[in-house]
Formats: C-alpha cells, structure tokens, sequence
C-alpha cells in the first residue's frame, strides 16, 4: 500500500499535476510518525511512510497549505475525507487548490495501548492475521489487533471516501457502528454519577490545547480562549470548574460541525475520552432532528443553522434535558 | 468610566410592595460608577422623568438605568426623556423589577435580593454600553392580506379606501370564507350571503384590491415597510384571465360524484366547478383528485365546451414575488373534527350534523334547496336535540379549553328559526351556560326561550345512540331538576369548538410571528394592542387570533386596516441601530451566520486583509446589511469564532450581565 502511494504521490509530482504533496513522516520511532508536506520525490523517498499507525488526519492541514500558491495533494483515509468535506463547505479550503487521493484504511494502531500491555522498546510491528509481531529490545512479543486498535477505529463509522479525486484501492461501505453504545452508557447514569465522571476525566486535562490544534472543526481565525476581548480566556482560569467547562465550550462550538473524526482523543496526552462530548451532540441531533452526518457532502444545511417546520419544538429539547 | 444613575420605581404598589425600593436605590449606590440614586412613585409620570433628566445634567450622568417595568411598557418613554437633555438614548438600560420580579414573588426580602441583583446586571450591562443612531428606511405603499373570508375582505377594503394597493391571498378558489357558508346571522336574521356577497362584489371592483384566489403563501423576507412574500399561485387548471364563470364546463362534466366541500360534503358537485353562484372570482377550477382527464388522460369535455379556451390541462403552480409594507393576517378558524367524540355517534349516524352542516341544511343554496331534512332519508325532523360546548371549555386532551364565544348565539338562532318555520318541531338545547354578551344578543335568547318556546335544558348530553327504527336515542341529565332525560330524537346538532385554520402555525413561523398554545395568534397586548402582533408591520384580523363573531371580526378587521393605514402613511420608518456587525479579523467565513439570517441580512465578500508579516491576504467574510439587519442576534449564536456582534446586546455586554447576576 505504502508503495503504491508513493508512488502516485511522485507520479502527480512528476507530471506537474500537483505541487506539494501532504502525508505522513517517519518520526524517531516506527510508530511515532508526524503529518509532513514533500515538494520533491526525494524528500518523499527518504521519509514518507503510510503505515498501521499513519492515524493523524491531514485536512485540517490544507487550511494553511492552500492559502499557498499551487496545488497541494493530500492522501485522505475515509474519515478523513468527512473533515475535508466540512472543511470546504465552511469555506476554509479552496478545494480548487487540492488534489484529493482517497486511499483505503482498515483501523490504525494505537502505539498507547501497545505500551499499556506492557511492551516496550518496540523496534518494529509486523500483522501477521489477526495478531500482531513485535518486535522489541527485550524480545519478541505478539498482541491481538484488536487489542492494540484505536478506540476510534473500533467504533469506525464508514470506509466509504465521501470525496476524492482518485482512489487506490477498493472504496468501502458505510457502517452501522456502536459508536453510540458508550454515550447510552453516560445517558444511563445519574446527573450526579455523569457530572462525576466528567469531572474526574476533565480534571486530567493539563490544558495543552491539543485537542483544540488538531480538531478540523477548530480552525477560527482567532479562537475565543485566545482572544482577551472575548472575557472567556481569564473566566477559563479562574477556577478548577471553569477549567473543565473549556472542553463543554469546546464541543458546543463544533456541535453539528464535528464529523467524529476522534483526533481530538487521539492527541489527548491524559486520554481524556473528548470525543465522548461530540458524540453525545452527534447522537442527539440525529434523534432530534434526523439523521445528519456532518461532512458527508458539501452542500446540505446543518440541523443547527437550518429550520424546518418538522423541527421538533424547543420544549422537547429542553424537557429531555430536565432529569 | 461611565457615571450611572439609577432611578428605582415604585409603581405605586406594584413594585414597592413586594420589594424595598429605597433599600435597593440605597444598595446600588455602592455599585461602581453608580454617582447618583434615587427612587419614586411613579417614574414613567412628568415629575417622575423630570427626576431623570435633573439627574443627568447635575450630575454629568454618562448612562441611566431605570429600575421599572418591563422595557416593553416604557423603555421609549425614558429613552425621549434621556435623549432631550442631550444623552444619547441608547446608553440607557430598563431593569424589569415589576414582570419578573414583584409580581411574581411575595417575600420581601428575596424579592427585595433580586431586585438589587437585576439592578446590577443592568448596571453592568450600561458600563459597556456605547451611544447608537438609528437610521431609517422606506416603506412599500402597499399591503398584503393573508385569507379572504369577511375580516381579510373587510380590511383590504379600509386599506383600499384610504388609498393603498391591496393583495388578498385566498388558499380556497373563492373568497368569502366561512360567512359565505352560513345561512343566517344573530342577532338579527338577515341573510349571510345577502350582506356578504355585496362586500366580495366591491372587492373584485376595487381597483386598488387584487385578488389572488387558489394561492398561499409561500414565503416571507423582509421586516416591518419592506417585506417580500412569494406568493404560490396553485394551478386551478382554468386560465383565470379567459374564463367568464358561464358554468357550461360544470353542466357538461361527467364526474358528477365529488363531495362538495361548500355544503359540508352533504352533496356533490362536478370535478370542473364554481364553489358557489356568488363566488368571487367567478372563475371554475378542475379538482385533479376527481377529474378523468387529469387522472386518466381520458375525456376533456370541459375544454371542448369552453367557448374561450379557458381550460388548461397542463397548468403548473406559479410562484410570484410582491413587496409590501405591511401584513395583515386573517386566516380565520374551522369548526374542529368531531371523529373523538364517539358519544354523540357523529361517525355513526348521517342525522348526527354539526352546526355548520346544519347551516346548510337549511340554506336555499344548500343540499336540500332550504326545506330542513334528515340526511339519512330526506323527512322532517320532528325532534332536534343541539348539545352545546362539543369540544369546548373542555379540560381533556379531545377538545379545546377555551369558550368558542359563537355557539350559544348561532345555537338559539338556530333553533329560532327551526320553531319559526317548523312549529311543530321539539327543539331541546343542552348548555353548560348560555353565554351572550353582546349588544342584543341577551333579548335575542330570551325570544327564543320565551317566544319561541325552544327547551333549554341546563346538563350536557352523555350518548347519543342510533336505533334501528331510525331514531336518536337521547340520554342526557337536567342539573337544575337533577334528574335522566331520555329523548327520541330526530336530529342532534353539534356546536363544534372552532379551532385555528391549520395553515396558521406555518404561516407564523414564516411571519416569526408568535402563537399561543391553541394556535391563535398572539397579539402585541391583550389590552392596549390588539390587533397588532409582537412582530412590527404584521396585524392580526378576525377569528385568527381568538373566537370572534361577525360583529366582532368586522370591527376588528377595521382596527387592523387603521393600523395598517397608519404604517403605510408613513414615508420611512426609523429602523432598529441595535444591528448585527461582524469583526473581520476574526470571521471565518464560514457562512453558519448566512445561513440563520431569516432576513438575508448577510452576505460575504472577498477582502483583502494586511497580514502580520507585512504580506497581504484575501479572506472571505461576512458583511452585514444594516438596513436590512432586525438585530435578532441569530447569527452571534451560530458564529463559532465570536465575530458576529450585536449592538446594544454585544456578547460582552450579556456575558457583564449573567457575571453580575451570578456574583
């Protein structure tokens, strides 16, 4: 696979097709890999790489990269194509300046997990079925797949690229996921057992704003918690509960925006469970207002800047979220 | 730093009863840029405002804020009175101790806290304030009326009257509404179509009046002066401009088995039809459910007698854009469904009407040419037996809560007129109360129990029961006599609730015009505003807004023009300064507020923007019309970077306010 699109990323390069290409780069350790732009074929030779842990989503990258003059390629994974979707509806990608390459994705790997089990030292990682063949300093180890997959990935919501200029690969299907199973777990609770559960995973938060730097649906020109004029960055200080309602703010901001790429869960260095926030969002907007999947095209209206009479009425809303 | 003064009402009682106005002017002098404090009786009174104005000029006040009423009473009083000493009046602010504060609590000292606490939001709310101008903008001379039954045709005749073009939009191929229907009216028994027909007639006349039957609305942008409406033209499958209403297509039709919706479907009409002789416009319509030619493709008589060629298989809805200064409502009610009400056997026997069928009944035009028969086999009815409030002032989920208002009137008339030319007809009325405020409308029910000798009987019906012999099994209770009545009747008439026309609630969503829990609409004050609704340059006329009779819907479709009149007059209007802005450097350009503005306020340009290292940069943002711009503020909720801003209720200013009520 790695080949292939190498290979097609020189090709596009070659024929003058494109100008830039954004990918993946090996980082020191075979899992630590970073998100890179290549302008020559030996740049791409030497240090691309697309692999089980190629995870992080490019979109959000061709915000910068076509405000630039040329034409950027950018190899997209099936989620990804949905923040790129939303990325052009919203207007913050020329996506005449992009060039998109939809390439297939069966789960990444979550170099966390691996390291939960135990092993470290890891040198390579090799699939072998549907075990994994590590090889570490200290010897060899095997692993279930499974049990080294992204969260994201086991709750995988489609394999189907919503957009692309070409595709390697076979395209997949939309899938019916459980990714709603651990909200249900959530809406289950008390008020008070949920309010607890939030506060013990929003207290790890260590405020880095990763989640904020890597989200596709944060891509304002100047973010409200870096504005002094807004009032909202001092109010985040001020105490241990203002803390915490950063990432409540955060995800009404993307409500109805948010594609449930999971980045923002990926990137967390608490592992904080963020995307359990959107989704909650997610999963009552469809049964508020129909099914919406946000970046699924480019033109639809967003349940949240649209009206329709079958709309169901405010008092709805607001008697499901009285307890 | 701004200098405040803060001026606490007492509104006689209705605030310092229940809250301690000296305590709170007293507290709120502590409140930083607060120089001056006081409180009154009355503020909203000469020497009340005089207080206000003394105030500014001694103490060099730079902000007001009034400790009163709701801003909706009297936020325009303070802000003339601020403005004619030379403050600018938008750096005034009204905190509304009365509505949401004394009147809803009774302990003193909570009510006295929050009192202190709504001050020194509005307090902190005047620091940010900044002094705003309102600019003005044009007004279309011409009004539109929503509904063409006697309220709409007697409001576009006043507008007409005074000089202004007029729409009727009418969804029903005719107008004249439910009048036309009925076939005599309280109190004084003169005949509906006889006084309505000529009304409809002027309409069509009226140069200044333009009927657009068959036709909704489709659309509505624009705000109070300026509103565009699209109008949908449904397709009637005649050309209204060739057809001369001769009839000859209804005679030669073939489908001659369609119910007739004009006669309460109590008989039938053609599938090419004229809903009524009088109708307005005399134009025929082809219903597509029934006729053969639009169904099948097979027949097309209509069009071959047609000496003008007026029919036109192949008509499409049309869509047409007006502009208009003015909108007034009218779309009038409907007798509810009686299919819950399984007591009264309304499903189970043809003998069991409505009162709206009965007007049929009994109407020349009607089924039975005038002469009262059953429907089932066509004999005169010897018993009739009315039950009032079906589905009225009810309190389960099947009827309405509130008094329909004309059913105790129509119903004695009703039964007049049955005893009047039916004398050996029983008839019993069952009422709840008998309900007749109204100039005559008292005598009018005296004559008919003490004339016309009609059985008023105080006690509701409980069933009705269909016997095989042909008669209604009546069981009902008399409360004043306590005791079981069992009547064999020959007839039961229902005085169904009326209800709201259905395309109301739509329409009020396109109008953002608000509606109470029973779909009428609400109106600007029960008291002082009522034919205006809360939303500027929409009024409201007749049944739409709550159960009215004629009289009452005729006056107050009058109200509506003169109001509308007095809008229309006007060459501009002073528009709203507390618009919609956005802060370029920070708009994403995303289009989330383009697409909330129900005005179509908001459009984006492509701008160029110097960059922090000296380099240019073109960036799409969002620009905002302010003559267009209501200052709904949709679009600073949906910003997701905080760009978009509204004057006058800046994010900022709200976020002073919810800190000073939450400290």
């Amino acid at each position: 696979m790695q080949e292939a699109i190498i290979n097609k990323a020189k090709e596009l390069l070659a024929d003058g097709r494109v100008d830039r290409v954004i990918g993946w780069k090996k980082g020191e350790f075979s899992y630590d890999i970073t998100p890179a732009v290549f302008e020559t074929a030996e740049e791409i030779d030497a240090e691309f790489v697309c692999n089980d842990f190629t995870s992080a989503n490019v979109s959000k990258y061709l915000v910068k990269e076509t405000k630039k003059d040329g034409t950027v390629l950018a190899f997209l994974k099936p989620c990804d194509t949905y923040s790129f979707n939303q990325l052009v509806k919203e207007h913050r990608i020329d996506a005449s300046k992009v060039y998109t390459v939809g390439i297939p994705c069966d789960g990444k790997l979550d170099p966390e997990k691996i390291k939960q089990k135990g092993i470290s030292g890891i040198r390579s990682i090799e699939k072998d079925g549907d075990m994994l063949k590590i090889d570490t300093v200290y010897g060899d180890e095997t692993l279930k797949i499974s049990d080294a997959m992204s969260e994201r990935c086991l709750s995988c919501k489609s394999r189907k690229h919503v957009c692309y200029d070409e595709l390697i690969g076979e395209d997949g299907d939309v899938i019916s996921s459980n990714r709603f199973d651990m909200v249900e777990q959530l809406e289950n609770m008390s008020a008070q057992e949920r309010y607890d559960f939030w506060r013990s995973q929003l207290s790890k938060c260590i405020r880095c704003n990763a989640c904020r730097n890597v989200c596709p649906a944060c891509t304002c020109e100047k973010c409200v918690f870096d504005n002094d004029d807004s009032g909202i960055s001092n109010k985040a200080a001020a105490d241990s509960f203002e803390e915490n309602m950063f990432h409540v703010i955060r995800a009404f901001h993307v409500a109805g925006r948010c594609t449930d790429c999971g980045e923002c869960s990926r990137v967390c260095p608490q592992n904080i469970p963020l995307h359990l926030l959107n989704r909650k969002f997610i999963k009552d907007i469809n049964s508020l207002y129909g099914e919406y999947q946000a970046g699924a095209d480019t033109d639809s209206r967003a349940p949240l800047t649209d009206y329709k009479q079958s709309d169901c009425e405010a008092s709805v809303v607001h008697e499901r979220g009285v307890e | 730093m701004q200098r405040i003064g803060v001026f606490v009402c007492h509104c006689g009682t209705n605030i310092a009863a229940t809250v301690d106005v000296k305590a709170v002017a007293e507290t709120l002098k502590n409140e930083s840029g607060v120089v001056f404090s006081t409180d009154y009786q009355y503020m909203c009174s000469e020497s009340g405002q005089n207080i206000i104005k003394d105030a500014i000029k001694e103490h060099k006040l730079t902000g007001v804020v009034v400790c009163s009423c709701s801003p909706r009473m009297h936020e325009a009083t303070f802000r003339k009175a601020v403005a004619s000493v030379g403050l600018n009046p938008y750096m005034l602010e009204v905190a509304n101790l009365r509505e949401q504060c004394s009147w809803i609590h009774k302990d003193i000292a909570t009510a006295t806290e929050k009192a202190v606490i709504l001050g020194r939001a509005a307090i902190a709310k005047v620091h940010l304030n900044a002094p705003l101008t309102a600019g003005e903008s044009p007004v279309v001379k011409r009004a539109l009326v929503i509904g063409g039954g006697i309220a709409g045709i007697q409001t576009a005749l006043d507008i007409a009257d005074a000089g202004f073009d007029v729409d009727i939009i009418e969804k029903e191929p005719t107008i004249g509404g439910k009048m036309a229907q009925i076939d005599k009216t309280f109190p004084t028994l003169d005949c509906a179509a006889c006084i309505l027909t000529p009304k409809m007639v002027e309409a069509a006349q009226n140069e200044k009046i333009h009927i657009h039957s068959f036709s909704e609305v489709a659309d509505v942008k624009g705000f109070v002066g300026n509103f565009t409406v699209t109008i949908k033209k449904k397709a009637r499958f005649v050309d209204e401009t060739k057809c001369t209403g001769c009839g000859l297509c209804t005679e030669k039709c073939p489908m001659k088995k369609v119910p007739n919706e004009f006669n309460m479907n109590l008989d039938n009409r053609t599938a090419v039809y004229i809903p009524f002789a009088q109708a307005v416009p005399k134009v025929a319509r082809i219903d597509p459910n029934y006729c053969l030619m639009l169904k099948n493709g097979k027949c097309g008589v209509c069009s071959k007698v047609c000496s003008v060629g007026a029919i036109d298989y192949k008509q499409q809805d049309k869509f047409i854009e007006e502009r208009y200064g003015a909108i007034v409502v009218a779309t009038g009610f409907n007798p509810i469904k009686l299919d819950k009400y399984d007591e009264f056997a309304y499903s189970l026997s043809p003998d069991v009407v409505t009162s709206l069928e009965l007007e049929r009944l009994m109407n020349a035009a009607g089924p039975n040419g005038g002469t009262l028969l059953r429907p089932s086999d066509k004999t005169h009815p010897h018993t009739i037996v009315f039950v009032q409030c079906v589905g009225s002032r009810c309190d389960d989920s099947k009827g309405k809560p509130y008094c329909s208002k004309i059913c105790c009137m129509y119903t004695a008339k009703h039964a007049m007129l049955i005893r009047e030319k039916y004398p050996d007809t029983e008839v019993y009325v069952f009422y709840i109360d008998v309900r007749t405020p109204g100039k005559n409308f008292d005598e009018f029910y005296r004559r008919a129990v003490e004339e016309y000798g009609v059985h008023y009987v105080k006690g509701m019906v409980g069933k009705v029961t269909p016997r095989t012999d042909g008669k209604l099994a009546v069981q009902a209770s008399d409360l004043l006599s306590n005791e079981q009545l069992h009547i064999d009747a020959d007839m039961v008439v229902l005085a169904a609730a009326i209800e709201p026309d259905k395309t109301a609630r739509p329409l009020a969503t396109m109008l953002t015009t608000q509606m109470d829990t029973n779909d009428f609409f609400t109106e600007a004050h029960p008291k002082l505003r009522p034919v205006e609704s809360a939303t500027a340059g929409i009024f409201l006329s007749g049944a739409c807004q709550g159960p009215k009779d004629i009289p009452e819907t005729v006056a107050q479709a009058s109200a509506a023009a003169a109001k509308a009149i007095g809008l229309l007059c006007k060459n501009s209007i002073t528009c709203n300064p507390c618009v919609a802005h956005s802060d370029e450097l920070m708009c994403n350009g995303c289009s989330s507020c383009e697409k909330v503005c129900p005005y179509g306020a908001i459009t984006y340009i492509d701008k160029e923007f110097r960059m922090p290292d000296r380099t240019t940069a073109i960036r799409r943002v969002a620009s905002v019309n302010p003559a267009v711009c209501q200052g709904c503020g949709a679009c600073t909720v949906a910003c997701p970077s905080g760009a978009m801003d509204l004057n006058g209720f800046s994010n900022s200013q709200i976020m002073a306010e919810v800190d000073a009520i939450c400290k």
